[in-house]
Order: C-alpha cells, then sequence, then structure tokens
C-alpha cells in the first residue's frame, strides 16, 4: 500500500520530475505565460502519461528488449495524436495556442523516463499511479510558474484582470520579462531552490 | 518464440495496427467537429481583420453569425474582377478551387510561390446604407519558411491604406515566424499604405524597425530572427494585391466610387 502512495505523493516533491530531475524544461518554458495553456498542456500530460505507463507496463513481458525503445515511442506518439485530435475538437482556441508543443509531449523525456524506467519494471496499477504522480509533480510546477508569470506579467489569472494595468488607467506596469521564456528559467530557478532547502538531501555534493 | 526475429517483427505490426486503428478512429470520429472549428477561426479571422473582433475575444459560432450580417460575400472572378452570381458564396471554397483542375489555372512564375490560381475568389466586402464600399477583406496566401500562410488583408474603403492582416493557418516557428499571429505584430499594420501613385502594389515588410506609420507608410517592421517569413508575407501581399490576384477586381472597386 505505501508503495503506491509513494509512486504518487513522492515525484510532487522529493522527486519532482522537472524540479529533481530537470526534464520537461521546454514545455515548461512555452506554456506557462497563462494558467489557461498551462493547466490545459498538464492535463494532456497526465493523460499521456497514465495510460504510456498502463500500456507499456501490461506489455512489458511482451516486449522485445531490442525494440523497447521504439515501441514505447509508437504507444506514446498515439496517445500524444490522440490527445492532439481531442484539443482541436474541444479547446481550438487553447489547441491553437499550444501549437506545436501538445505535438512535442513525444519527446517529454519525462514520459520516456517513466516508461523506461518504471513502467517497465512494475505492474500495471503501480505503473498507472506512477504516471498520475509524475503527470501531477510536472503540473505543479507549471501551474506555480503560471500563477506568477500571468500575474505579474499580464496582471491577470485565467484571462481575467486582478491587478489593474497602468495602460489601462490603473496602478500596475506589468512586468516584461515575465511573459519572456527567461521569466520561466529564473521562476522555475527560485522553485528548485526552494524545494531544495526544504529537502536538503537533493541538493547534489560536489 | 520470444527474442526471435519473426516474434519481434510481429510483435512490431501488431503494435503499430492497434496504435494505426486508435490515431485513426480518432482522426475520424473528430474530423466534423475540428472542421466547424476550423471554419469559424476561420470566419472569425475575417472579423480580425477589419477590426470587428479582437484576437484574446471568444466568439461562438452564433455570435460569428451575428457579427457577419454586415459584411457581404461575393464571389468574383479572379480574372475580370466582375462579381459571379453562379457561385454560391456560402459554400464555395477557395483553397478547394484552388486544388481542382476545372476551376483554378496555373499560377504564372511569382515570388509568394503560388502554384495555381482559382478562376473564382470568396471576397468579404462591408458597404454602409447608401451602397459604398467601407471596408474589403481579401485572402491571400503565400510561401513562409516552412509551408504556406493563409490569410486575410483588410483594406479601407480607399483601396489604399490597410486595414488589417491576419493568418489563420501557418507553419512557421512558434516564437520567430509563428509571430506573424502575435497581435503586437498585428497592430503595425493598420494605417499603412499598400500601393504607391502608379497603383503597384508595394507595401512590404523590412528588416529591422521600419518607424510609425507617417514615416514608412509602405513598411512594417521585420519580424526578429524570421528573415523567410519576412520576405514570404511581403511577397503574398505583393503578388495577391498585384495584376494576377486581385488588381481587376480593386480596378473595378475604383472605377465603382
Amino acid at each position: 500500500m505505501s508503495k503506491s502512495r509513494d509512486a504518487l505523493i513522492d515525484p510532487l516533491f522529493s522527486n519532482n520530475p522537472i524540479a529533481l530531475q530537470v526534464l520537461g524544461i521546454c514545455s515548461a518554458l512555452a506554456v506557462t505565460t497563462q494558467m489557461n495553456t498551462a493547466l490545459v498542456m498538464s492535463a494532456a500530460v497526465v493523460f499521456v502519461l497514465l495510460f504510456s505507463n498502463l500500456f507499456v507496463s501490461m506489455l512489458r513481458n511482451q516486449i522485445p528488449t531490442s525494440i523497447r525503445i521504439i515501441v514505447q515511442l509508437t504507444i506514446i506518439a498515439s496517445l500524444v495524436i490522440v490527445v492532439d485530435q481531442v484539443l482541436k475538437a474541444y479547446l481550438f482556441g487553447i489547441s491553437k495556442q499550444l501549437s506545436v508543443f501538445v505535438g512535442l509531449i513525444i519527446t517529454n523525456c519525462i514520459i520516456m523516463g517513466r516508461a523506461e524506467a518504471y513502467a517497465m519494471q512494475n505492474p500495471p496499477g503501480l505503473s498507472m499511479i506512477d504516471g498520475l504522480g509524475n503527470g501531477l509533480g510536472y503540473a505543479v510546477i507549471l501551474s506555480g510558474t503560471a500563477v506568477l508569470r500571468e500575474l505579474f506579467g499580464s496582471g491577470s489569472l485565467f484571462g481575467v484582470r486582478l491587478l489593474a494595468l497602468q495602460s489601462e488607467g490603473g496602478w500596475y506596469i506589468p512586468n516584461g520579462l515575465m511573459v519572456l521564456s527567461p521569466g520561466a528559467f529564473f521562476i522555475i530557478g527560485f522553485f528548485i531552490w526552494a524545494i531544495r532547502t526544504w529537502k536538503p538531501e537533493q541538493v547534489e555534493q560536489d | 518464440m520470444q527474442g526471435s526475429v519473426g516474434y519481434n517483427l510481429g510483435f512490431a505490426a501488431a503494435v503499430c495496427l492497434i496504435c494505426a486503428v486508435v490515431v485513426s478512429s480518432a482522426a475520424v470520429v473528430l474530423a466534423d467537429r475540428q472542421d466547424r472549428n476550423a471554419l469559424l477561426d476561420k470566419q472569425k479571422n475575417v472579423l480580425v481583420a477589419l477590426g470587428l473582433a479582437t484576437d484574446d475575444e471568444s466568439l461562438d459560432a452564433a455570435e460569428v453569425a451575428r457579427r457577419f450580417e454586415a459584411i457581404d460575400q461575393v464571389v468574383i472572378d479572379l480574372a475580370t474582377g466582375d462579381p459571379d452570381e453562379g457561385v454560391d458564396a456560402a459554400t464555395f471554397d477557395q483553397r478547394a478551387a484552388a486544388m481542382d483542375p476545372d476551376r483554378s489555372r496555373p499560377a504564372p512564375p511569382n515570388a509568394a510561390s503560388v502554384a495555381s490560381l482559382p478562376t473564382h475568389a470568396l471576397v468579404y466586402e462591408v458597404r454602409d446604407d447608401a451602397g459604398a464600399l467601407e471596408r474589403v477583406v481579401l485572402p491571400v496566401e503565400g510561401l513562409g519558411l516552412w509551408g504556406m500562410l493563409y490569410g486575410f488583408v483588410a483594406l479601407e474603403g480607399d483601396l489604399q491604406t490597410i486595414r488589417g492582416l491576419t493568418f489563420y493557418e501557418h507553419k512557421e516557428t512558434p516564437g520567430l515566424g509563428g509571430e506573424v499571429d502575435n497581435p503586437r505584430w498585428k497592430a503595425l499594420w493598420p494605417g499603412r499604405e499598400a500601393f504607391d501613385e502608379q497603383r503597384e502594389p508595394v507595401i512590404r515588410v523590412v528588416k529591422g524597425p521600419a518607424g510609425p506609420v507617417d514615416q514608412a507608410p509602405h513598411a512594417v517592421d521585420g519580424l526578429s530572427g524570421a528573415t523567410m517569413t519576412s520576405r514570404g508575407v511581403t511577397n503574398l501581399l505583393q503578388f495577391w494585391l498585384g495584376e494576377e490576384g486581385y488588381g481587376p477586381y480593386l480596378d473595378r472597386l475604383r472605377g465603382e466610387g
């Protein structure tokens, strides 16, 4: 029981795929200027991780070792295409904003990493929980980054104006760095710093 | 036998087959909704080019239809510029027509890499109560860096001043050429002038900043890191506003005034 709890809880902070393993950074920079895109992207990654881990784990004893990576990739790619199609059908506006980044989930190291490192060795149930955990770990960092970027970069959250912008007669001057990709680097850097201060065992020895 | 070549091949084939079935069923089942979304998005782009909607507004089908009431959709004969009542504007698909050999002709060599010209085109006219032209929207397309850009250019009733430019479909690099979507870049277009005194289309995207409208009426800032896309936008505008494109139609409209 505790093993499945660990699989779910560990990736949130103790073994966060972005903050500790520093995987999946590309999309984390690209889609976090707004909460809407960050949450939809997180949901897409959670979905793909859940099912790629499930299917890879179900097939783990059948997959020939020599072609296992390409088999995993085929499964992941199919799931990503399905997600992309669904977004285009039901969330067209957001799917346009996410543009290539949904397709790029295929190359997101978190997903390949979990398939290869976890689902190939563990039963389907546990693998799904691990997928969910890692997906949520990704989502936690993305939403945290997006809250700060959208609030300080555009003065709004979920597109709703919270800080009155100076350009519209208010008092707040938006921080331009926040809407640019480097802004995300700084924020993720601060998150990593905060998590490592809280959990010193993550600090690498040099 | 696990580990044998036959087993590996069989396994790979089975995985591919199952994945292919899943992917294609998703594509088929969702195609209708996606097509409707794409059409709606295209219509929204017409509204954005006209200044009747903004980029971050989300409009449903009813709202788009309501704002479209002010707009006349007219099918014109591209070569003569005259309206052709024989073609139903509501169902006419210009891009499909350009692909159909019976409804298109090979385009003359052009910098915009337009391969074939449809015989007819769908333009959008906004007229006041007296019937005088207020604005017109023209569909444009042309090669960027990675693929064709599809969009709309809107002109004011003087057929000289640009009202807006939007692209609803392109394959440019996000963050570089993909910035053709950026509302801040698009905001540079209104007020620029499309033609010179000889009525040659001279509007172009220049390298670096172009300056305000009164100093550089025929130029627009280039997109950083996207020389090919910027050049593509210049080429497609100059082609479609020229003689081979909507030239005859624009001449006819000028004659009206």
